[in-house]
């Protein structure tokens, strides 16, 4: 099982000898991207059974991996779309004449707790919690109607029966059981679940609220950065998260590129921070966007819960949770886009927001990038690599091939130069399998899922 | 000063005007953007227009008149137009903000008193004299919406208790104070 990590500890493994192939492809083929089929978000669930992806039109697409065949035991099944519901609708505020967004900004799971499985999901002002189950059976011989619904004339009902449940062709249902609405007054950018299964938090710019999943009209207050002048304001809060085995510690990082971590046990507000963790900026590095550029756009623990991940506009960061002076690894994600930066501000993509994930043994970092470019980084070998997501890598167990960059003058052959990257094409979201080397990658409306070389 | 740094300064200062037409024009658009103003981004956009603001100011030629420094953040005002949203109204303050201090941190041209052969343009009030980066089109505020935009926002009773700031919250939720 070692070697599906490829990086944790097998004898000689080491990044470069994973090799990446394609697997599936998911989304319209056409370049014509409706707005509605941008995906969002995406997640695995606990198990990585199941891959939850949220769109620009509000809605959730669920697919779940085949069993293993017997025939191809060398071979990991596909993932095929197991349900598809719609999770919000836009909206109209009509005290602030605002339309709310339908877009699904986050999808959280819940652990699993019996056959049926839950997820979170949410737009910018309101979270729903979903229960997605199964139904294969269904009830068959009634008295009083015929199988069709329609009612019998009791005056011929001359035997009484028991009726038994015969097996019907699978169907997901996908319902809403709870609505928690009305907490938010600005966007809410993150939702987590935390340890103990029964609370989650959610961020907007400015306040972490604490709700119990079973509660949907209060919520609790725990993180409130407003200013009383808002002309003072000069942080937001741009990512939230629990931490994974302790209930009472959560972070959240700010635009200006520090991260906070709390503990509930010590007050019930937590606008005072247990620790607070900001690397110094680098002198050298500051240009007119450094407040920009510095802004975290995602904030992540590791499974072990030792260690967080941020990520910026250029970096990501790894911090240990007991040193809070700098970050204990960097990793460049596309340095050789210091020097475009007011290109990158003019066109917006500036503010695009790149999340990251780690690997399900915390050896391996990932994040996107442009040009439909995705990163890894193996924190023990420190090497990395640079992937691509196109369809012209498409064909099955196709082993995808390392890309670079040119920054410079000089450009090697198969190199691609800075000014031919389409920024138009970026990767924002990406998930990786928990326990397996299989990771999901969204371009603008496709979902590319990619898994290691099985030999 | 040396022909080359004036030449740096004068790149630098047309940069930063660049930079700040760029960045109001997108403080414009983001206004008509689906789901709202978004307070992440206008405060990006803020830092970055008062960064370009302070460069301009400080690499400004000394042969160039000052004519439009005490006007161009009193323009974000005005030019801000209606306020539903709290933060447009909020970042137009701070535009506004920005202004006071720095008319007390500079000495002011006295504008009225200048020879009128100086500026050979028409004078249609203190609009007409906007640097040439601000968009030509600029919504004009009816005079009740001015009186509207000047005013502070209410001090708020208490920052945590979320229903003061929307009627739909009221009704249906209670964001309770964690104390």
């Amino acid at each position: 099982m070692d070697k599906h990590f490829g990086t944790s500890g097998g004898v000689g493994d080491e990044i470069d000898e994973v090799q990446w192939c394609f697997s599936q492809v998911k989304g319209a083929i056409d370049d014509d991207v409706a707005d509605a089929d941008i995906i969002s978000t995406v997640e695995f669930n606990h198990s990585g059974e199941l891959l939850a992806t949220g769109d620009k039109g509000g809605r959730v697409v669920i697919f779940q991996q085949e069993p293993e065949s017997k025939n191809q035991p060398q071979c990991r099944g596909d993932y095929n779309v197991y349900s598809t519901f719609q999770s919000h609708e836009p909206e109209f505020d009509y005290l602030k004449s605002l339309e709310i967004e339908e877009k699904i900004n986050k999808i959280r799971w819940l652990p699993q707790k019996n056959a049926a499985h839950f997820l979170l999901s949410t737009n910018d002002k309101t979270i729903k919690l979903w229960k997605i189950s199964e139904r294969d059976k269904r009830p068959e011989g009634y008295n009083l109607k015929e199988d069709d619904g329609r009612y019998r004339d009791p005056n011929t009902v001359t035997t009484l029966r028991v009726p038994i449940f015969r097996p019907m062709d699978l169907m997901v249902e996908a319902s809403p059981r709870r609505v928690y609405a009305n907490a938010h007054t600005y966007h809410i950018n993150s939702i987590s679940v935390n340890s103990d299964c029964e609370t989650y938090l959610s961020s907007d710019d400015l306040r972490i609220n604490l709700w119990h999943l079973e509660i949907t009209d209060r919520s609790f207050n725990i993180v409130d950065i407003k200013p009383a002048n808002m002309e003072e304001l000069t942080e937001v809060i741009t990512a939230s998260a629990f931490h994974p085995n302790q209930c009472n510690t959560f972070v959240y990082s700010s635009s200006k590129g520090a991260i906070r971590l709390c503990d509930m046990r010590m007050s019930a507000l937590c606008d005072n921070h247990a620790k607070f963790f900001e690397e110094p900026e680098d002198p050298n590095n500051r240009s007119f966007f450094s407040e920009i550029t510095s802004s975290i756009s995602d904030v992540n623990f590791s499974h072990s819960g030792r260690y967080m991940m941020t990520r910026d506009y250029l970096s990501i960061k790894i911090w240990d949770l007991n040193m809070e002076t700098r970050p204990v690894e960097t990793y460049q994600v596309h340095e050789y886009l210091r020097s475009k930066l007011c290109s990158l501000y003019e066109n917006d993509c500036i503010f695009d927001k790149f999340e990251c994930c780690w690997n399900g043994n915390d050896s391996v970092v990932m994040t996107g990038s442009y040009n439909n470019f995705f990163r890894m980084f193996d924190r023990g070998y420190r090497r990395d690599v640079t992937l691509e997501a196109s369809r012209e890598n498409s064909k099955p167990q196709s082993v995808l091939k390392p890309r670079k960059v040119s920054s410079g003058g000089k450009r090697k052959k198969d190199e691609i130069s800075v000014d031919s990257l389409d920024f138009n094409k970026k990767i924002l979201h990406t998930a990786w399998h928990p326990l397996d080397n299989v990771i999901a990658v969204a371009t603008t409306n496709n979902l590319y899922i990619f898994q290691d070389k099985l030999n | 000063m040396s022909d080359t740094t004036t030449e740096t300064t004068m790149e630098v200062n047309a940069e930063a005007r660049r930079i700040l037409a760029v960045s109001i024009s997108k403080l414009y658009a983001s206004r008509s953007q689906r789901g709202g103003l978004r307070l992440h981004r206008s405060l990006l956009l803020s830092l970055v227009m008062r960064s370009a603001r302070d460069i301009y100011h400080s690499s400004v030629p000394p042969a160039e008149p000052m004519d439009t420094s005490p006007e161009e953040p009193a323009e974000l005002d005005l030019e801000s137009g209606p306020q539903p949203d709290e933060t447009s109204a909020e970042l137009s303050l701070t535009a506004r903000g920005g202004a006071h201090r720095e008319e007390e941190g500079e000495p002011a041209e006295d504008k009225e008193n200048q020879s009128p052969t100086r500026c050979s343009r028409k004078r249609r009030g203190k609009t007409s004299v906007a640097p040439h980066f601000l968009p030509s089109k600029r919504a004009r505020l009816e005079p009740g919406e001015e009186r509207h935009a000047a005013l502070p926002p209410p001090p708020p009773v208490s920052c945590r208790i979320g229903p003061a700031e929307s009627l739909t919250s009221l009704s249906l939720n209670r964001v309770i104070p964690a104390c």
